[in-house]
């Protein structure tokens, strides 16, 4: 029990964030009379949040490095989504090589503020907001400050769902089904692996029946949310692409050499630097990689929108800072989990989502949204002051 | 005078009765006595650590009423000081080493920082400008009241803060190591400056000095510190006043047991450092490292002695693979090779090891565990393809937190909240796992009580046994004594001295750093 309990404490952070969510979850599910989690909604919030919470994963890596943020996302959103329209309607290109062009377009934009960042050593703050204008300029240049229709393929990877190969009765999508069923078969597979491997090295490990409890609540989630999502469309392939794009960044900050120094870098530039990590081309890469990612939301958001515009992406960047913070990184760096991102993500989409449903007016949202922020906020500097007067 | 007939408050300006001060682990100052007459000038001498900057900063109010115990005398009244205003109100000013200046603000504007010439929050140009030429020429300082502070040397920024001072109605003026950045023509003005207005305007002053010659010159009275304890006050024409008998009062102390017992196995020459010089990253005209030649054997441990701020760690900083200064040249050599580093992840590849001065702001990541400390400078140890092995991590940290004695809950514990001697255990274990072959320590037991200090000596002593080669830079003398078998003395960037454990004492190594001063 102690056990638990200590695990609690030291994680409390991210579970109080999961409560949260949890409770908002709850609170407009009355609120909304139930229209909140209906399969229907929640199918639409995974499409409405997308876009955010892919930025909000590059945005924590920017974050961790020591509280750097990174406020041209949303132009660089609107610059691809620009080059989208410009590659794929202007010239003609099929879309196979438009989106990869695309992509390498916002990696270019990441790589040229990195270098800025990195190696001229002008505060982030200034390189991105420089770049804030000059992208969004860039995107007016383009489309000459029109709307431009894209074609259909973007559509589909923003708004589409996987084709049910399994046909099945017409109001469930089975391959939905079949895939949460395996994912969860997985899940339980990995954590077997884990555990023994732990076992190999003698380390403690928590007892078989919490193990299997565990596993089973798990997999009844993923296994339900899945059926959920079965009764709506079907599984949507941007969530297909968020999973991923989770799975990767969550192993890269755990598991990997490269994540370690990024945390080192962000809890002690100096200490790291001495220890021989190379915080500037840290710092290049981190910021390259927000660009790539920024692209990525760009041609969803296109997707989204079926279109590219001048306004498209504005204030992302506030929205994917926001959800990092709501998810508990620190202001000064080195502290935070994707997981946490995407959770304080999701915090802000069901705030927003759910005002929407019960017809709040979107300038009583912003008020909402701003008092949480600052409320999470609050939490972790009083959560912090607390730890440091207890020893 | 002579019948004692004045009462003892209009004699002394200030008394200091019984001042302890402590801090977590540590007393700094144990029942320290000070008294200072109307109208000297007041030495207060001591080694690094001694505890002259803490007597001065609970003097002044940095370490306010409460946190210290014992009483402050000023003119015959009990001060209970909060802040540093409050004794700048009664004419307490302080002159800290760093000076207190703002570079982008005019010469006026800066003697008048904090106590602007101004009607009704509207300062007056005219009145900051005519009250500040008054004051610089009091000073001697021939620069315009327009020019920034940034433009001027540090000698005239040392003569702004004087002037600053004098505008604020100083009674007794405290200067800590005032010279100490200062060539010997800017010194021998602040010098002159300093009697002239001791005299002239009967100011009291404390001056804090490691430069003995000057001491002796201008000092009516000098009052030796010593861990923490006031020693002896020395008075001009009553004691005799030299600079050997001043470095006796300093240094003596026994050394009985506060170090393990070492039989050294010395090898061949396994690292050489040749004709190194590095130039001030800020200032690139000013010299930090003047070719500086020195080396260290197999097994042996060699201590790098001197004053603060005498280039002892940007030394060990520009050889740890450039991370301090500019135009950096010089060779340096592991077993006859020469080394090529270009950076500090090199520096590291190569065998260098470098233990930080400061462990808090660049040793340690604070808000991190135990285990990923350790494990930071040589992550690649136990990964494979990058990926961190988080398992073959753990057994890696309990093997060091056993082997280095470190006292924690568990290596899950964060460094933030381990005591000083214990993160420096982990620092430690940090470099130990990068399985160097040269270390250098610098300051390695700084902040850190006796018993742990003990240990860390210990640690040292395996790490040469083990046939590493090993570099302890040290403000500490007796430190260096008792751990060294070798010792360079350094002294404003070059090496000054160099001498075996059977030569080196406290007081030799102290004469050779004060013959070499300029």
């Amino acid at each position: 029990m102690d056990r638990i309990k200590n695990i609690f404490k030291q994680n409390m952070k991210q579970y109080s964030m999961l409560i949260a969510l949890i409770v908002i979850m709850a609170m407009f599910q009355i609120l909304t009379g139930g229209i909140l989690l209906k399969p229907i909604n929640v199918s639409r919030l995974i499409f409405q949040n997308s876009y955010i919470l892919i930025l909000a994963i590059g945005m924590l890596l920017c974050i961790l490095t020591g509280g750097n943020i990174d406020l041209s996302v949303g132009s660089i959103v609107a610059f691809v989504s620009a080059l989208s329209a410009l590659f794929s309607v202007t010239f003609g290109l099929p879309v196979w090589v438009s989106i990869p062009l695309g992509l390498l377009a916002g990696l270019v934009a990441g790589m040229w503020q990195g270098f800025w960042i990195a190696y001229v050593r002008i505060p982030p703050f200034i390189v991105t907001l420089a770049g804030m204008l000059l992208f969004r300029g860039i995107n007016n240049i383009i489309l000459g400050g029109q709307t431009v229709l894209l074609p259909e393929a973007y559509t589909v990877i923003s708004s589409g769902v996987i084709p049910d190969f399994l046909g099945g009765s017409s109001n469930i999508h089975v391959t939905t089904l079949v895939i949460g069923v395996a994912f969860a078969i997985m899940y339980c597979v990995i954590s077997f692996i884990i555990r023994k491997d732990k076992m190999k090295y003698d380390f403690e490990v928590a007892t078989s029946s919490f193990f299997i409890a565990k596993l089973v609540a798990v997999s009844l989630i993923i296994v339900l949310f899945a059926y959920w999502l079965a009764l709506a469309n079907g599984l949507p392939f941007i969530l297909i692409l968020l999973g991923v794009l989770i799975l990767i960044y969550s192993f890269l900050t755990n598991k990997t050499v490269v994540g370690r120094h990024i945390y080192a870098m962000g809890g002690n530039q100096k200490a790291a630097a001495l220890s021989g990590i190379k915080t500037k081309r840290i710092l290049f890469w981190v910021y390259a990689n927000m660009g790539l990612l920024a692209a990525v939301a760009g041609i969803v958001f296109a997707g989204r929108l079926n279109s590219a515009s001048p306004t498209a992406g504005d204030g992302f960047e506030l929205d994917a800072i926001a959800a990092c913070f709501i998810g508990g990184a620190s202001a000064t760096g080195g502290v935070g989990t994707i997981m946490g991102a995407i959770i304080g993500g999701f915090i802000m989409g069901i705030l927003n989502n759910g005002m929407s449903i019960m017809g709040i007016s979107v300038f009583w949202q912003q008020i909402v949204k701003g008092l949480v922020l600052l409320a999470a906020i609050a939490f972790d500097v009083y959560s912090k002051y607390k730890t440091k007067t207890a020893h | 005078m002579a019948e004692n007939k004045l009462p003892n408050m209009s004699e002394n300006i200030l008394e200091m009765i019984d001042i302890t001060k402590t801090f977590p682990g540590v007393k700094a100052l144990d029942s320290v006595n000070l008294k200072v007459k109307k109208g000297e000038i007041h030495a207060l001498v001591g080694e690094n650590g001694a505890g002259k900057s803490t007597l001065m900063s609970v003097l002044s109010g940095i370490y306010p009423y409460g946190s210290y115990t014992g009483d402050i005398l000023f003119e015959g009244s009990i001060c209970n000081f909060k802040d540093i205003k409050e004794s700048e109100k009664k004419g307490i000013v302080i002159i800290h080493q760093e000076l207190a200046l703002s570079p982008y603000m005019s010469i006026a504007e800066n003697i008048f920082l904090g106590n602007e010439q101004s009607n009704k929050g509207i300062i007056d140009w005219n009145k900051t400008h005519s009250e500040a030429k008054k004051f610089i020429d009091l000073v001697g300082l021939k620069e315009n009241h327009n020019t920034l502070v940034r433009d001027i040397g540090v000698g005239k920024q040392q003569l702004v803060e004087i002037a600053k001072a004098l505008s604020k109605d100083v009674k007794l003026l405290i200067l800590d190591e005032p010279t100490a950045a200062l060539n010997d023509d800017d010194s021998e003005h602040l010098l002159n400056l300093l009697m002239k207005i001791n005299k002239e305007k009967g100011i009291s002053c404390i001056i804090i000095s490691h430069k003995l010659n000057e001491v002796t010159k201008i000092a009516d009275q000098i009052t030796v510190i010593r861990d923490g304890r006031t020693i002896e006050t020395l008075v001009k024409h009553v004691d005799e006043i030299s600079e050997a008998r001043i470095i006796r009062g300093m240094v003596g102390r026994d050394l009985t047991d506060r170090f393990p017992k070492r039989t050294p196995n010395i090898g061949e020459v396994r690292f050489e450092v040749k004709n190194w010089t590095v130039y001030d990253p800020m200032d690139e005209t000013r010299k930090r490292i003047d070719n500086v030649n020195f080396n260290v054997k197999r097994g042996e441990i060699v201590g790098i002695a001197g004053l603060m701020g005498s280039g002892r760690t940007e030394l060990a900083m520009s050889i740890f693979g450039k991370a301090y200064g500019k135009h950096i040249t010089g060779e340096l050599y592991k077993d006859g090779e020469q080394l090529i580093v270009k950076d500090v992840r090199q520096a590291i590849q190569k065998g260098l090891a470098y233990v930080t001065e400061d462990r808090k702001t660049a040793g340690l990541v604070l808000i991190e565990d135990i285990k990923k400390n350790v494990t930071l400078s040589n992550l690649q140890k136990i990964s494979n393809w990058h990926v961190v092995n988080q398992n073959k991590e753990l057994v890696v940290a309990e093997e060091y937190r056993g082997k280095l004695n470190i006292k924690s809950s568990s290596i899950h514990q964060k460094t933030g909240n381990l005591s000083g001697g214990n993160q420096q255990k982990v620092v430690l274990s940090k470099w130990i796992f990068s399985e160097p072959e040269i270390l250098i320590l610098d300051e390695p037991t700084r902040g850190i009580d006796v018993g742990a200090k003990y240990e860390i000596y210990t640690i040292i002593q395996n790490l040469a046994n083990e046939g590493k080669s090993v570099i302890v830079i040290s403000s500490e003398l007796p430190e260096i004594l008792g751990v060294c078998d070798r010792v360079y003395v350094m002294n404003e960037g070059k090496i000054v001295g160099e001498m075996g454990r059977s030569e080196a004492t406290q007081e030799s190594i102290m004469a050779c750093i004060l013959q070499s001063s300029s």
